[in-house]
């Protein structure tokens, strides 16, 4: 049962450790691929899965910030630029509406003056009017007087004269 | 420093029982280092995980150097288990070897060819399965008449150099790390100034050893891609 031997090298052949050997290492084998290799592989993959993801979503949020802020200033630009387009409107607006105002409170007075002395000229026409029918009126009076009766050359002029008085005191 | 072992015949076979305990040893210590490692596994990984997958990283390194990944993923489970097997095998007979009445119980299952050269045969036929498997009968039959029909032989006997030199390499330096360390020991023991002087040599040499188990480890399973991807690959 026992042989002396040099270290561990043994006399004749140990079938059963060839054996033995080979069955415990396969058995390690597939134990350590069931219960260890494959864990530790799977967490691996899926590491490398998570950071892929991870960086690929970093990636898209940067495009994404990118397009946002692109947009941001054309926004930005464009409201500027309606705002100085409405101020600019504005103050055209004020002007010209300045300039109206002034021109029609111009063309009023213009038309109130017009009128005024239209009014001016037709009262002048009417009382010239008036003085001319009263003129007649007296002309025919002192014609009619004259005529009605003869008078001497004095009592003619303190008739004339009272008539003129007359004519005075009506005006 | 001669040593017996026990054998034991059993349904026919012969069973060296110190080298079936430190297989069972070194078997059970690396699936304990692997399955403790991957209990408690995260997405961001700590202490032994770590180390795992550095290993992990540094097979997929051997395997990457040999042959292109999609070829070679299928052996990382292989490398893995062949370069932790190896190293913790190589690994235990350092601190210590247990010698009951004349008979050496605790040593390296590597410092013992039987085991070595049953590795080193496993991986050759494993490198002829998977030639075969991948590639065809055919095209697997046709590379042993390449680049000459007349170096067929050479290729043959190139064959079974490879397993030899596979298994003698690792036995070779383990048995000769435990040799020496035996006789240090044995230097150590017999005397006050002898035990002074053996010290030093001792620590010198079991570093060295350390350092040999680990690259023995790495050469093992790197050969092993190699004959693998000389199988395996269409590109030669």
């Amino acid at each position: 049962m026992q042989s002396l031997i040099l270290g561990a090298a043994t006399g004749g052949i140990n079938t059963g450790d060839i054996l033995f050997q080979l069955v415990s290492f396969i058995i390690l084998l597939v134990l350590l691929r069931k219960y260890a290799w494959g864990p530790l592989m799977g967490i691996m993959k899926e590491r490398q899965s998570h950071i892929n993801s991870e960086i690929d979503a970093a990636e898209q949020s940067r495009q994404e910030a990118k397009t946002y802020l692109e947009t941001q200033v054309e926004e930005l630009k464009k409201a500027r630029e309606e705002a100085k387009a409405i101020i600019d409107n504005a103050k055209k607006q004020g002007e010209a509406q300045g300039e109206a105002i002034i021109k029609a409170s111009r063309d009023e007075a213009e038309r109130v003056k017009e009128a005024a002395l239209a009014e001016i000229a037709s009262e002048k026409e009417k009382a010239v009017a008036t003085l001319r029918q009263e003129v007649a009126a007296l002309s025919v009076k002192i014609a009619s007087k004259v005529i009605a009766k003869e008078l001497d050359e004095s009592s003619q002029e303190k008739l004339i004269n009272e008539y003129l008085q007359e004519v005075g005191e009506s005006r | 420093m001669e040593h017996g072992a026990v054998t034991k015949d059993f349904l026919g076979l012969t069973f060296n029982l110190s080298n079936v305990l430190m297989i069972t040893v070194s078997s059970v210590i690396v699936f304990l280092i692997a399955v403790l490692a991957t209990r408690a596994l995260s997405m961001r990984p700590g202490g032994m995980q770590n180390f795992l997958e550095w290993v992990v990283d540094f097979v997929k390194g051997i395997i990457g150097s040999t042959m292109d990944w999609h070829t070679g993923g299928r052996f990382l489970a292989l490398g893995l288990t062949l370069i932790m097997y190896i190293f913790v095998a190589n690994m235990l007979g350092l601190p210590f070897a247990v010698v009951v009445d004349h008979n050496l119980w605790w040593k390296s299952p590597t410092a013992d060819p039987t085991i070595t050269l049953t590795l080193a045969v496993m991986v050759v036929a494993l490198s002829h399965y998977y030639g075969v498997r991948m590639k065809g009968f055919k095209e697997y039959g046709a590379e042993f008449f390449k680049p000459m029909k007349f170096l067929f032989p050479l290729k043959i006997i190139e064959e079974f150099a490879n397993t030899l030199t596979l298994g003698l390499r690792l036995y070779g330096n383990i048995f000769a790390g435990e040799m020496l360390l035996a006789l240090l020991a044995g230097l150590g023991t017999s005397g006050i100034f002898q035990g002074v002087f053996a010290l030093l040599p001792m620590m010198v040499w079991q570093g060295f050893s350390i350092f040999v188990g680990a690259i023995q480890a790495f050469i093992f399973t790197m050969l092993t891609m190699v004959y693998l991807a000389h199988k395996v690959s269409h590109d030669h």
